[in-house]
């Protein structure tokens, strides 16, 4: 049987006086890919930073049953939580493989230079731009970029806020079925918030419809997808 | 014709000093040797910016600090100068990191208006403490360097001071750059510059980043400062002025590079010297480096080297 990686209870989320998130409550199984949709504005990107201590937030979030809340987020990011913030991910000033180098800053292993390799081979326009400031890459460039810089942590769970942002439909394609490619090799555990429903849908394990800051619908993918409010609100037909 | 011979007049501008290559060749060689010290302040400043995208005005005063606490190691205790200067540069940055922790780092990185109020505080409380502390009355530090003059051509002297001068800025501006761009340490620093968030989502603790980089920042001030008193005096202004200079060679090379601040610190030490000597100028020396930020703010806010504007002091 799966075993809990991810446990979020009451989850309560503020931008100073504005509350964003009003006690939410997930779960993601190790190994499993869990996907969150919702409108603009639900709280979706507010959820992800809340996961790593970038706003102010109540509540429970467990990961392998230890508490994560009180944490920093430099200390998140230490027991294996990557994070792909929703639009400029990298560092611009930096060249390419200085980026994928911080994103292995809190490794010491001697593995880094051959994951820098392999990213490069995932995403061969990265290795021929690999001395270029990131910020003079295209915004598909970027996005790929602030991937596999996450992907240098060697993440156990990673985050990613909109990955398809800005992408080509057939890159998008490609990037979701390298990340199902990745979950099943890594095993690593996965939360996506995407607005391509039908995408997302398609390769996660267990979906959540937020709303308002409330977390309005949760299921395995496949009900959801076949849900009718799910279909009319995400999906478009 | 008539308003050239007027300028020249207002100006008191002789021809014959302008006709005089030795006396050229002698400014253009102390150009060279403030210009240095100006370069080490600005590299200072310069990293400070680099990470917090604000201007440090704490950083004179830290450096003042470290000449006051240089010139009790050397003339006081008796320590050879260079010894003393190192000692002094130890001592400022484990006191600037210890103003990071306790001033500084209680406020948001990204949140500069803030962050500037608190070192202009720091520079009024600091320079009033050493004034306190040590008093008025001026003193002397030696130089690191031996006295003296290698090359000289009539009044022209290539001195060792100029020397030292020069090359002090250039090993410490090498480096640095060896530091920024070859170790952890300055990859962290350089993330932290470039995106705070993403920083700390690779694990960068980004508060004792910005505090190693006020370390260092104070070390190089207090070098810089060693460089600056010996042709001075040391008093409790001393660094103030100097820091209108350096502040003018970092903007004119452009706050963020490192190369700039020092290409923007000699042409500074030039300028004033040749001002000085074949205007007449010596009342307005502080006022010609305000007139270079000035100019900087005016026709190139980015400076000679920059990539931001320098609207964000
Ligand atoms: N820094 C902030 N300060 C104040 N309010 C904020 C801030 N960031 C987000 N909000 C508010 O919080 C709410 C949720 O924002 P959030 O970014 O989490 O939405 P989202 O679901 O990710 O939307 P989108 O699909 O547009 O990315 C919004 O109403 C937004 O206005
Ligand atoms: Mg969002």
């Amino acid at each position: 049987m799966s075993t809990v990686y991810l446990e979020v209870a009451g989850l309560k989320a503020a931008y100073g006086d504005i509350q964003v998130l009003h006690g939410i409550d997930f779960s993601v199984d190790e190994g499993q890919i869990a996907v969150i949709l919702g409108a603009n504005g639900a709280g979706k990107t507010t959820t992800l930073r809340a996961l790593c201590a970038m706003v102010s937030t109540e509540g429970s979030i467990r990961l392998a049953g230890e508490e994560l809340a009180g944490h920093r987020t430099a200390d998140i990011v230490r027991r294996g939580v990557a994070h792909v913030p929703q639009g400029r991910g990298t560092f611009p000033e930096l060249s390419v493989e200085e980026n994928l180098m911080a994103g292995a800053y809190v490794r010491s292993d001697a593995e880094v230079r051959a994951d820098i390799k392999q990213w490069y081979e995932t995403f061969p326009v990265l290795g021929e731009r690999r001395t270029q400031a990131a910020g003079s890459l295209s915004g598909g460039e970027q996005q790929m970029l602030a991937i596999a810089r996450a992907l240098m942590l060697r993440p156990s769970l990673l985050l990613l806020d909109e990955p398809s942002l800005g992408l080509a439909p057939m890159i998008t394609r490609a990037l979701f079925e390298q990340l199902t490619a990745i979950n099943a090799d890594a095993g690593t555990t996965m939360l996506v918030v995407e607005q391509n429903a039908a995408l997302a849908l398609g390769v996660a394990d267990v979906a959540y419809v937020l709303e308002a800051g409330e977390m309005a619908l949760s299921g395995p993918a496949d009900e959801l997808a076949a849900d009718d409010n799910v279909r009319r609100a995400y999906l478009g037909y | 014709m008539v308003v050239l011979a007027s300028v020249l007049g207002v100006f008191d501008i002789s021809l014959d000093k302008l006709s005089n290559g030795e006396l050229w060749l002698a400014q253009f060689f102390r150009g060279l040797s403030d210009g240095a010290t100006y370069a080490s302040v600005a590299l200072a400043l310069v990293m400070i910016y680099k990470s917090t995208g604000f201007i440090n005005f704490a950083q004179g005063s830290l450096a003042l600090l470290g000449v006051y606490l240089a010139y009790i190691f050397s003339v006081e205790q008796g320590l050879p100068v260079a010894l003393a200067v190192a000692c002094a540069m130890v001592a400022s940055a484990v006191v600037a990191a210890f103003i990071e922790r306790v001033f500084i780092r209680p406020f948001p990185p990204d949140h500069v208006l803030p962050l500037v109020i608190v070192t202009l505080g720091l520079l009024l409380i600091i320079d009033s403490a050493v004034g306190i502390v040590w008093g008025f009355r001026t003193r002397s530090l030696p130089s690191m360097f031996p006295s003296g003059a290698p090359i000289e051509w009539g009044i022209a002297q290539l001195t060792w001071r100029t020397i030292g001068n020069l090359g002090t800025v250039f090993a410490v501006v090498g480096l640095l750059y060896l530091l920024l761009s070859r170790t952890k340490v300055g990859l962290a620093f350089r993330a932290v510059s470039s995106n705070l968030e993403s920083a700390r989502l690779v694990g960068i603790r980004v508060g004792p980043t910005l505090g190693f980089g006020w370390a260092l920042a104070a070390a190089i001030g207090t070098l810089g400062g060693a460089l600056v008193v010996p042709d001075l005096l040391l008093e409790p202004s001393i660094m103030l002025r100097v820091l209108i200079f350096s502040l003018a060679a970092a903007a004119l090379g452009g706050l963020d590079s490192l190369v700039g601040a020092v290409i923007g610190g000699l042409v500074v030490g030039l300028a004033r010297n040749l001002l000085v000597t074949f205007l007449d100028l010596s009342e307005l020396a502080l006022a010609t480096a305000v007139a270079v930020i000035l100019v900087v703010l005016l026709v190139r806010p980015t400076g000679l080297f920059g990539s931001t504007t320098v609207e964000r002091v």
